[in-house]
């Protein structure tokens, strides 16, 4: 973490790690492995082996895939800010639905004509009686200023935001609780009929993208190889910042933040950063999202929908990147299985999940993966290793 | 003898008009059928002179659709047995009767005479309220009534509700003068039908002196009206804020003082409310008689629920997550995700009712525009009785020595002989149990049901986070300055605009002041 390599040679010199690959031989292997299976194998199965074979991909299942691999971007990002920086986020939930929305607006101007009111208005707004398109649904017209706009609205919250809370060091469970307070106003704002977003339904009905017909099997596989190589290409970026000197001073903020700032660094460029990071993501993330799922509306703010983004990165274990990716794989993969089953088991279910994880597994399944194969002869500590919720600044916060 | 018999009737008959005459078979006839305006001007007539008591009875029979119409005559049905309406003698129902049908319209009208009738009870009280009643719709016809009525009122309050009526309709008089004279009278009354009624007549109004003084009568009434909104804008936040009071003062204990984040602290009030409904059900079950007194064995029923719920998630979960908040924050949601489901599978997702006792429900009418209910009063009374126990168990009791301590300085505390582990337990359950309290107080203002907790526990937040950790007299001026606040501004904004104008004034004055409104000084502050 001695992060001044120039002036005071009085200092014996940190022997400083040796720059890494990004990935190991075998890490490269498995990240290969994976973006062959996105972009050949599922389109291949889904497509072209026909339906009646064992080794056929349903359609089903590749929404729910891609529905999942959306979520596991909002699990990484949620990760960047939580395990690797400390500062947990109740409000990703927020940023997600913004990227969902601009994406949606998008969508419904593509609809044209075709509503049920023929009108080129989207219909909610011609049954609430409004003859022109609001000043913030000019530019859904164009798609590359979509594109910008779905990074750079969740961004430019989370600077806003952020910069007001890390200034004044909001911290720990305030910083959590205000978060929450945020997506939950959003979410008021955004059932209201007169701020433009639909209401209560938010938007529906989406037919095409870029002039295609959006239901085609074609195009929902395009969508799935699209997601999972976000997924992937978010995964390197991660992997990237956090093995870089940015990510580490990250990782000293969230083991000691006054220390860094006795060492000389100002905590709130790094925090802001990665923070601003992180929401893009989500953006990118909710974006990805409604075109798969055919639906946004504002109950992607809620409160719940925000701190179960935490769950999955807690499930798959904070400070590891692949952990929060397979926990959110994991947890929706249960929730889709027992919601058919016994659905009033779920919440049981995710309650107990939220409990025990917390209480018997405080690094995730990442974690419990490493003592086993520690436990197994293998004791050569992996990047992260570290990770914990019981650090000392953990500790410092809390009996005040 | 026959010639004397023969005198006595025609006598009675003479005499019939006078004591029982207002009834007449033809009156009766002309009230039950015809066209609607000459059927209500018919009643108009029979209540004008003199209505007598078989009129009343006609009329309430006509309101309970009893009425029939055979062979050229009114009669009065009930049970298959026909009666006369004016000498009350039984009949055989003629086959031809016909049952009188009323519209809305007439239906209105008959219920305006039967309060007309009102007029006269016996009553204060029935007569006040039916001057009430009159004062809607009052017409010229009504004059003679309203003036016979008032000749013989003895009570002052009737009199001047009855001058009321006379002037509301003196208001439309040809003369200036006699519409001047309305104008005084009614400008004395500041409720918002007489606004209305004044608005109309400035409307139509064209002579100068009767405007300005309309005018002038207009800004009267306006200015007292605005005082009775203005007082209920501070009442419904007063209200909003002992309840958000009553919310963060479990808080308060188990945030500020343990620095335990709850996120279930919602569904230990929603806990507390439903054994607030359980208490209902057994008393209406077994002591149906002390109905009304259910509350007051709820309270502490409530109370012992949502704690005894409290010790066993300290003992069982949040115990051993002492010291990493965040993981606090997620196990106890995750309880709060079990704690609701338990209470869909138990009680179903549907609401479920809980009634006020009698002495709860109505209100006292403090200006003629502002009612205060009496629910929302007792609450604002619990509230500020819940925070002096509080107050009273933190400050003065042994337990409350050992909480602060135990929050000062945990292995002092310890190595004092101190069981800090117990403390915790004891400190934990009681803010849940005050958590049962609020949902107690919640169950009687609001709908009880699987989701209660969460529309409050994102404000309670706040108002902890407002008030400063650790300080109770931060919580309680944070809870009511933001249910003031958020009151005032949802006059001024809407609800929705009002809450997001909140969170933004909180983050701004987090800005300010990072530590609340009441900072900790000292060693302790250092959080």
């Amino acid at each position: 973490m001695q992060a001044t390599t120039s002036s005071t040679p009085a200092v014996p010199a940190v022997q400083l790690p040796g720059r890494r690959p990004l990935l190991t031989r075998k890490g490269w292997g498995a990240f290969c492995a994976a973006l062959l299976a996105v972009c050949a194998l599922a389109p291949v199965l889904n497509l072209w082996v026909p339906p009646d074979s064992a080794f056929h991909l349903s359609d089903y299942a590749v929404a729910l895939l891609g529905k999942i691999m959306c979520y596991a971007i909002c699990a990484l990002a949620m990760d960047l800010i939580w395990g690797y920086t400390g500062i947990l986020s109740l409000g990703h939930g927020l940023f997600f639905a913004l990227g969902g929305y601009v994406m949606g607006m998008y969508l419904m101007r593509q609809i044209g004509t075709e509503g049920n009111y023929g009108s080129d208005l989207p219909d909610f707004m011609v049954f609430l009686d409004w003859k022109e398109l609001p000043w913030h649904w000019m530019l859904s017209d164009s798609f590359a200023a979509t594109l910008i706009l779905i990074v750079a609205v969740p961004g430019l919250l989370a600077f806003v935001f952020g910069w007001f809370a890390f200034r004044s060091r909001i911290k720990g469970v305030y910083f959590a609780i205000i978060t929450q307070a945020l997506t939950y106003a959003a979410m008021l704002l955004f059932f209201r009929n007169e701020t433009g977003f639909g209401g209560n339904n938010g938007f529906t009905d989406f037919k095409r993208i870029l002039g295609q017909p959006l239901a085609t099997q074609e195009m929902r596989m395009l969508l799935f190889v699209l997601t999972g190589c976000t997924l992937l290409g978010f995964f390197l970026l991660a992997r990237w910042l956090v093995r870089s000197k940015f990510g580490r001073v990250l990782q000293a903020i969230r083991d000691a933040e006054s220390r860094v700032m006795f060492s000389g660094y100002s905590p709130l460029p790094y925090k802001l950063t990665i923070w601003v990071i992180s929401a893009m993501m989500c953006g990118v993330a909710g974006a990805l999202y409604v075109p798969q799922v055919g639906i946004i509306n504002p109950g992607e703010m809620s409160p719940a929908a925000s701190i179960e983004i935490a769950v999955w990165a807690a499930v798959g274990g904070r400070g590891t990147l692949i952990g929060p990716i397979a926990g959110a794989f994991l947890v929706n993969g249960a929730k889709s299985w027992l919601t058919v089953v016994a659905p009033e088991f779920w919440l049981y279910f995710l309650g107990a999940l939220f409990i025990a994880v917390t209480l018997f597994l405080p690094q995730g399944i990442a974690g419990l993966a490493r003592k086993l194969r520690r436990s197994g002869g293998d004791a050569r500590p992996l990047a992260g290793a570290q990770a914990e919720g019981r650090s000392p600044a953990a500790k410092e916060e809390t009996r005040a | 003898m026959t010639g004397y018999l023969r005198t006595l009737a025609l006598l009675a008959c003479l005499a019939l008009p006078c004591l029982a005459h207002a009834l007449t078979p033809e009156a009766a006839l002309a009230m039950a059928r015809g066209e609607g305006s000459s059927r209500i001007a018919a009643m108009q007539a029979a209540i004008a002179d003199d209505p007598d008591e078989r009129t009343a009875a006609f009329l309430r029979a006509l309101a309970a659709n009893e009425v029939a119409v055979a062979d050229g005559r009114a009669l009065i049905v009930r049970n298959g047995q026909a009666q006369d309406p004016v000498s009350g003698e039984t009949l055989p129902l003629p086959a031809s009767a016909e049952g009188v049908m009323n519209n809305n319209r007439m239906r209105g009208a008959i219920n305006a005479a039967l309060a007309a009738l009102d007029l006269f009870a016996a009553d204060a009280g029935k007569r006040l309220q039916a001057a009430h009643a009159m004062r809607q719709g009052a017409s010229a016809e009504r004059l003679p009534l309203v003036d016979k009525a008032l000749a013989q009122e003895t009570d002052a309050r009737v009199k001047q509700a009855l001058e009321q009526i006379r002037a509301s309709v003196h208001l439309n008089a040809e003369l200036p003068a006699e519409r001047l004279a309305a104008i005084a009278t009614l400008a004395g009354d500041a409720s918002p039908a007489t606004r209305l009624l004044l608005g109309e007549r400035m409307a139509a109004e064209t002579d100068d002196q009767v405007r300005s003084e309309l005018q002038r009568a207009l800004r009267k009434i306006d200015d007292r009206l605005a005082w009775g909104e203005r007082l209920g804008v501070v009442f419904t936040g007063a209200s909003l804020g002992s309840i958000l009071l009553l919310v963060a003062l479990g808080l308060a204990i188990t945030y500020g003082l343990m620095g335990v984040i709850n996120m279930a602290h919602g569904e230990l009030m929603m806990i507390g409310a439903y054994a607030t409904y359980l208490v209902q059900g057994v008393f209406r079950q077994y002591f149906p008689g002390a109905f009304d007194a259910y509350l007051l064995a709820a309270v502490p029923a409530a109370f012992l629920a949502s704690a005894l719920v409290g010790a066993i998630l300290e003992r069982s979960v949040i115990r051993f997550l002492y010291g990493r908040p965040l993981e606090t924050l997620l196990a106890t949601w995750g309880i709060s995700l079990i704690l609701m489901q338990l209470v869909r599978t138990v009680f179903g997702a549907q609401n479920v009712a809980v009634e006020n006792p009698s002495w709860m429900s109505g209100g006292w009418q403090a200006l003629p525009n502002l009612t205060l209910p009496y629910n929302r009063i007792v609450i604002i009374g619990f509230a500020f009785a819940v925070l002096a126990l509080v107050a009273w168990i933190i400050s003065r009791t042994r337990m409350g020595l050992f909480v602060r301590g135990v929050t000062q300085n945990r292995p002092i505390a310890s190595c004092m002989g101190v069981n800090t582990a117990r403390v915790d337990t004891m400190a934990f359950a009681l803010g849940s149990g005050i958590a049962g309290l609020a949902g107690c107080a919640l169950s009687q203002v609001g709908n009880v049901g699987p989701d209660l907790g969460q529309s409050y526990i994102v404000d309670s937040f706040m108002v902890v986070v407002l008030g400063g950790v650790g300080q109770l007299a931060g919580t309680v001026y944070a809870a009511l300055g933001l249910g003031v606040l958020n009151k005032f501004l949802e006059g001024w904004t809407g609800a929705v605009l009002a809450k997001i104008a909140v969170l933004v004034f909180i983050i701004a004055f987090i800005q300010k002041r990072p530590q609340g409104l009441f900072a900790m000084k000292g060693r302790s502050a250092e959080a």
